[in-house]
């Protein structure tokens, strides 16, 4: 693992949106992760934790505040000049939330999943943008007759699938998937998360999919990263955080898991965690080295206590 | 009193004598033979397709199945607040509730909209939304929203009306109420206001309470402290509870009764036990596995093959049967009635006819239903339901789904032409 290059790098980062003279809402505060390639990155959190933001300013939605967001090496948090620009934009690509949300209503699906071919000029002819889109619509499980509908004629599942179409026709090194799967049906979901995983075995892709459904994030990744505050509580592989959670947050988020057994389910109380009362202070904490990958941030006195 | 009660009564106590546990028990909605359908500009679609079910004082109900599966208008026609372009073509919803101190029983359906508005809505049956920001007036200050409808259908007093909501807003566990009172919506969290919409519902003493995705919104941690609360709720009032959701791990926490719902029908009704430990139909065995363990290794998840039938067109046979892997002949020529399997338990799949093979539910679901068997203790294992409770005191191999039983080479009997058909039909 150590010898890989990761695709991501982001130190430190920290995002801050100015209300006014006196407030400053700090959604990220100086969190640090990488990505490497062909790897899952699951973000969790409750929302306003600013796992969205994160997404957000790695795209470069937002200008980040401080920190460096590193990306195949070259740094795209500060200015850009309009090679990195280019690099970014298509090198990495980001899938939305709501479906219907982010397709266009009065474009054709081939139009929407080729406009950044459009955008790019990365075709010669008409029929290479057509055969460009179909092999990608064959990937995403559409068919070619579907190039031509409007994105109201199609299911919640198979807008997303247009969603996932779009971003994978730039054939990028990274996809931010924004809570990619939260708008759809539990059946749903898992087909488009075996979806996503199955590109991923094919195309070497690699994703930073943003949730706050952890037992769907379990499945998906390989590495997760649990937010809270703006900060990186906890982080490591998902067996690590899964079967030795030790920060309190993650406790309470792991315990709170709805699960299909209604016996064990109507007894369970999930654990409460209130940072406010807790006495924890995300600032005065560094990542501690757990195991492995496993770091969670916390002062020294609070790691020994949680771990005993 | 009139003979009708008093025979009702009598009537009671002829079957509590058998089952004591029912006898208890008092129906407050019952739903017969529903069927509704919309005029759309592509044609007419059958969106509910003759649907039966009842609910009982106290007890919480969850209708769960896929989007388009009907969840959502079964409740609305519940509610008499259907879009213009639906029909009620046939059926009944008796729903029981107290009028002027009198308990009275009445068919939902024959109101008009605006006896629906002045007598029932908000007052009898109450109903929380999916998005506590879009049903909350923003220009409205959450006080005056939860005496609003005390005012409306009880001619409440102002200040009684305000003493009243600031009790609600204790009893949903928001702090320091009186403040509360004077904040606007986009002051409040998420989960807040989702806690205020629950007061709003609660302010007028419903019978019935029906929750349309109330945390889908939400996160889980959030999802956990509302249904509980929810259920809190519920100890302390005695309100009935619907549920619509398809989350299986909400249906797991709060319900006591699932109805699961497929293409306008309800295919598999039961108690919570029942259905998640003991479930018969194919496509609530599809639901279950499609869940995420936590517990489980596999990186690929179960999804149920193919998608929901388009309810334009006439359905032939079972409306299952296209993603089906167990299918069988019978089941695109005609469609299964529901199946007795407990007093409680009914699901309407051919495979539970005498004639036809037996089948286990897939292997990966029992393993995992077996799991969390064993992880209980052991008082709790005895509230199980009892052909589990059997089946696995005799062993782990008996859970094994017994092989195609041969029964079926000798079945000759026509309308159960049982060869298993592989794959998917397309």
């Amino acid at each position: 693992m150590s010898e890989r290059k990761p695709l991501l790098k982001v130190n430190d980062l920290k995002q801050h949106f100015r209300i006014n003279r006196r407030f400053t809402v700090k959604a990220v505060d100086g969190v640090t992760f990488d990505i490497y390639p062909g790897e899952t990155y699951g973000l969790v959190g409750e929302s306003g934790s600013g796992k969205s933001t994160i997404g957000r300013s790695i795209i470069r939605l937002y200008e980040p505040t401080a920190g460096e967001v590193i990306f195949n090496g070259v740094n795209i948090s500060g200015r850009l000049s309009s090679k990195d620009t280019q690099h970014l934009r298509t090198r990495m690509q980001m899938i939305f939330q709501d479906p219907m949300a982010c397709l266009n209503p009065r474009k054709k699906v081939i139009d929407i999943i080729a406009q950044g071919l459009d955008i790019h000029h990365l075709y010669k002819s008409k029929e290479e943008r057509k055969d460009k889109v179909f092999q990608i619509l064959d990937m995403v499980g559409l068919s070619n007759e579907h190039a031509d509908r409007y994105p109201h004629q199609f299911s919640g599942g198979q807008r997303q699938r247009i969603g996932i179409a779009r971003a994978l026709i730039m054939n990028p090194d990274l996809i931010i998937a924004d809570e990619a799967i939260s708008a759809l049906d539990v059946s749903i979901q898992a087909q488009v998360v075996n979806l996503m995983k199955d590109i991923q075995k094919k195309t070497n892709t690699a994703y930073l999919f943003i949730a706050h459904d952890l037992s769907m994030v379990k499945y998906i990744s390989d590495r997760i990263g649990v937010l809270h505050l703006g900060h990186l509580v906890e982080t490591g592989t998902k067996e690590e955080i899964f079967s030795n959670p030790i920060h309190p947050y993650t406790k309470s988020l792991l315990s709170a898991i709805p699960q299909p057994d209604p016996i064990a389910e109507k007894k369970r109380i999930a654990m409460n965690y209130d940072y406010a009362t807790s006495g924890i202070d995300y600032h005065k904490g560094t990542n501690q080295h757990v195991s492995g990958q496993h770091y969670v941030l916390a002062t020294k006195e609070e790691l020994e206590k949680w771990t005993k | 009193m009139n003979y009708e009660r008093i025979i009702h009564i009598i009537f009671c106590a002829a079957i509590g004598s058998r089952m004591e546990l029912q006898m208890e028990r008092k129906q407050i909605l019952s739903i017969n033979d529903l069927s509704i359908s919309f005029q759309t500009s592509a044609g007419v679609v059958n969106v509910i397709r003759g649907m039966n079910l009842s609910l009982y004082k106290g007890e919480t109900l969850a209708i769960v199945g896929e989007s388009g599966s009907g969840k959502s208008v079964t409740v609305k026609a519940i509610m008499g607040i259907l879009s213009n372009n639906g029909k009620i073509n046939n059926g009944s919803i008796h729903f029981t509730y107290q009028k002027d101190g009198k308990e009275t029983q009445q068919d939902l359906l024959k109101f008009t909209k605006t006896v629906m508005r002045r007598q029932i809505n908000g007052k009898r049956i109450a109903m929380v939304f999916q998005d506590p920001m879009t049903s909350l007036n923003p220009t409205m200050t959450i006080g005056a929203q939860i005496m609003e409808g005390m005012i409306y259908h009880y001619k409440t007093p102002k200040r009684e009306a305000f003493q009243k909501a600031i009790k609600l807003l204790e009893l949903v566990g928001i702090t320091d109420p009186e403040k509360r009172m004077k904040n606007y919506p986009h002051q409040l969290s998420g989960g807040m206001r989702q806690r205020v919409v629950i007061a709003i519902a609660l302010s007028c003493d419903p019978e019935l309470l029906i929750c349309d995705e109330p945390t889908t919104a939400l996160d889980v941690t959030i999802q956990a402290k509302i249904l509980e609360l929810i259920k809190d709720i519920q100890k302390k009032t005695g309100i009935s509870v619907i549920y619509i959701t398809h989350d299986l791990g909400v249906v797991a926490k709060v319900a006591d009764y699932v109805a699961v719902m497929y293409a306008g029908k309800v295919v598999e009704k039961g108690t919570t036990n029942e259905i998640f430990y003991e479930p018969r139909h194919p496509y609530t065995w599809g639901l279950l596995s499609a869940m995420p363990d936590l517990n489980s290794t596999d990186d690929k998840l179960y999804t149920i093959p193919g998608s929901p039938p388009n309810l334009l067109h006439q359905v032939e046979g079972d409306s299952f049967a296209p993603r089906n892997i167990y299918a069988m002949n019978i089941d695109l020529r005609k469609e299964p009635p529901m199946f007795k399997i407990t007093d409680t338990h009914y699901a309407a799949t051919w495979l539970l006819h005498e004639k036809a093979p037996k089948i286990d539910m897939p292997l990966e679901l029992r393993n995992r239903i077996n799991m969390m068997y064993k992880e209980l203790s052991e008082g709790d294992q005895e509230t199980m339901p009892p052909a589990l409770n059997k089946e696995l005191s005799e062993g782990d191999q008996e859970a094994m789904p017994p092989a195609l039983n041969k029964e079926l080479s000798e079945g000759d009997q026509e309308a159960l032409a049982s060869n298993k058909i592989g794959g998917i039909i397309v």
